[in-house]
């Protein structure tokens, strides 16, 4: 899509035709209105993570499980402190490579191969049976596998990441592109457009969508993936981290500090896809 | 806009016949179009009338190069038609619009494609907006705008390129009736400028006579011409200079070769 003519002075003065009262654009919102209305909208997020603390804290108060489910104030400052003496930032560095890379990976095979899928039925007859089987299979079974195969490390837990990413990218991508509206198509042909023409222009902002929504659950099992894989074997990463604690070092405060950095990581990069989907998605 | 030569802009159709695979095995094809042949003349505005399934628009989409007859063909100023050409401007019966892309930029669409610089693109833009009444509303997307404004810029869209010739397949059948008859006096007085031949397929014999200069009445599958019905009023028309007693025996002429063509199927 260009975007250079939005910004073209198109414009006559408004005052030739005047504005139908009719059409619902949206007003213009104030700045502090804007952010009043943002700052409201936050209001019950803070509560409901209040909630969740305190529920946890009465939990591990009444059970008294001690070690094995450590109070909120406890994990929280492990949590602190762990980042603060250099623990948790190289295990964290680790994961995140790994799920970049891997949904990189992941997501550009995914893409092109449901577009192939979407528009040869010759090649989705050839091809879905393996990736509905591959997908069948649980990656936790293949990753120690693969961990074989590519060696423990990085490439391996890309691979793995990569893997789980693929599918859903994939049927995102195959869908939304059967989907896109015929008629459209048909008015890019009759409008001269090439084949390159027709999937940049209509194809990829018809699909748009639905893609965006393959890479939603995507990115969310990127890092399931790494862990995944890191569990297999590595020597480094928060999975490989989670199990050190757990197992090695009986810090129980670290390992649900650990586990809060891995929450934490997924929600950054499921904003991150929300935000593009934003900028990209918009106004329909 | 300039206005072409009166001599550019015919298109003819010869001895057309298109069909379709049956839908089982062995059985008949089914013929959609069959012995179709008319001579448009340069600027000369046609409607095509008949009962549905008649195949107007099958008829449209050969005459736009989207689909090959079986037989025949169709040449514009001599030059055979067998693939989308720009000389063309298509208006489907729904506005079709982009719905990702701002009026302005749904507009300058085919420019874009033809490869038109930016520039180029923003000069026609304003023309275009103009000719439709849309200069307020070159910024809002399709679903800010009511169906008449989104037909408008189907319609400047189909024009930006300057085509010698502007099929319409029923483009107003969803508009109600008093703004149908705005748009069809709008259309006219787009086309007085442009010299633009038209081919307009309508459901409606008041709109049929109001724009035409021929309506054409076609019979059920397989599509033929059934009868030709000159419209001998005046250009610039309007709704009140219409003569009564002429608009009255127009459609009662092309309702009889209706019913006519009803009976035969």
């Amino acid at each position: 899509m260009t975007r250079e003519l939005a910004s073209t002075p198109d414009h006559q003065p408004a005052t030739v035709v005047p504005p139908r009262p009719a059409d619902p654009v949206p007003a213009p919102v104030e700045g502090s209105r804007a952010l009043a209305r943002s700052a409201a909208a936050i209001w019950p997020a803070i509560v409901a993570f209040a909630a969740f603390v305190a529920a946890w804290k009465v939990v591990a108060v009444i059970a008294g499980l001690g070690f094995i489910l450590p109070a909120p104030e406890e994990v929280g400052a492990r949590f602190v402190a762990a980042w603060a003496d250099g623990t948790m930032a190289p295990h964290a560095w680790t994961t995140i490579v790994e799920v970049v890379l891997g949904f990189a990976a992941g997501a550009g095979a995914g893409l092109a191969v449901g577009y192939v899928i979407a528009r040869s039925r010759l090649v989705e007859r050839l091809v879905s049976p393996y990736l509905v089987a591959a997908q069948a299979v649980p990656i936790l079974a293949l990753a120690p596998l693969l961990a074989l195969w590519f060696g423990p490390g990085l490439l391996a837990n890309v691979v793995i990441c990569g893997l789980i990413v693929f599918f859903p990218v994939a049927i995102a991508t195959m869908v939304g592109i059967r989907s896109v509206d015929r008629r459209l198509i048909e008015l890019g042909r009759s409008l001269r457009a090439s084949r390159r023409e027709v999937l940049v222009t209509l194809e990829i902002p018809a699909a748009l969508p639905a893609i965006m929504g393959g890479l939603r659950v995507g990115v969310t099992l990127a890092v399931v993936g790494a862990i995944v894989g890191e569990w297999a074997g590595a020597d480094k990463g928060l999975g490989v981290l989670v199990n050190l604690a757990r197992a090695s070092l009986f810090d129980y405060p670290l390992m649900f500090a650990t586990l809060v950095t891995i929450a934490l990581l997924g929600i950054a990069c499921y904003s991150l896809v929300v935000l593009a989907e934003r900028r990209l998605v918009g106004l329909r | 806009m300039t206005a072409p030569s009166a001599r550019q802009g015919r298109l003819v159709a010869d001895d057309i016949r298109v069909a379709f695979r049956p839908p089982t095995r062995g059985a008949p094809p089914t013929v959609a179009l069959d012995d179709l042949s008319l001579d448009i003349a340069g600027g000369e505005i046609v409607a095509l009338i008949g009962p549905n399934g008649c195949g107007k628009s099958t008829f449209l989409r050969v005459a736009a190069g989207l689909l090959a007859p079986a037989r025949g063909q169709i040449t514009l100023d001599g030059r055979s038609i067998h693939e989308p050409d720009d000389r063309i401007g298509l208006v489907f019966q729904e506005p079709r619009l982009l719905p990702w892309r701002s009026v302005a930029q749904n507009i300058t669409y085919p420019l874009e494609l033809a490869g038109w610089s930016a520039e180029r693109r923003a000069a026609r833009l304003a023309e275009l907006l103009h000719a439709v009444g849309l200069e307020a509303a070159a910024g809002l997307r399709p679903v800010q705008m009511s169906g008449g404004m989104r037909q408008r810029a189907a319609i400047a869209r189909a024009l930006a390129l300057s085509p010698d010739v502007m099929l319409l397949d029923e483009p107003f059948s969803s508009l109600d009736a008093l703004t149908r008859e705005r748009f069809n006096l709008e259309l006219l007085r787009l086309q007085e400028r442009t010299g633009t031949t038209i081919v307009i397929v309508t459901h409606s014999i008041p709109e049929a006579i109001l724009v035409a200069d021929r309506v054409i009445v076609m019979t059920p599958r397989p599509g033929r011409v059934a009868a030709e019905v000159r419209i001998d009023a005046p250009r610039p028309r309007s709704v009140e200079l219409l003569d009564e007693a002429l608009v009255s025996r127009a459609a009662a002429e092309i309702r009889a070769h209706l019913e006519l063509s009803e009976n035969v199927a």
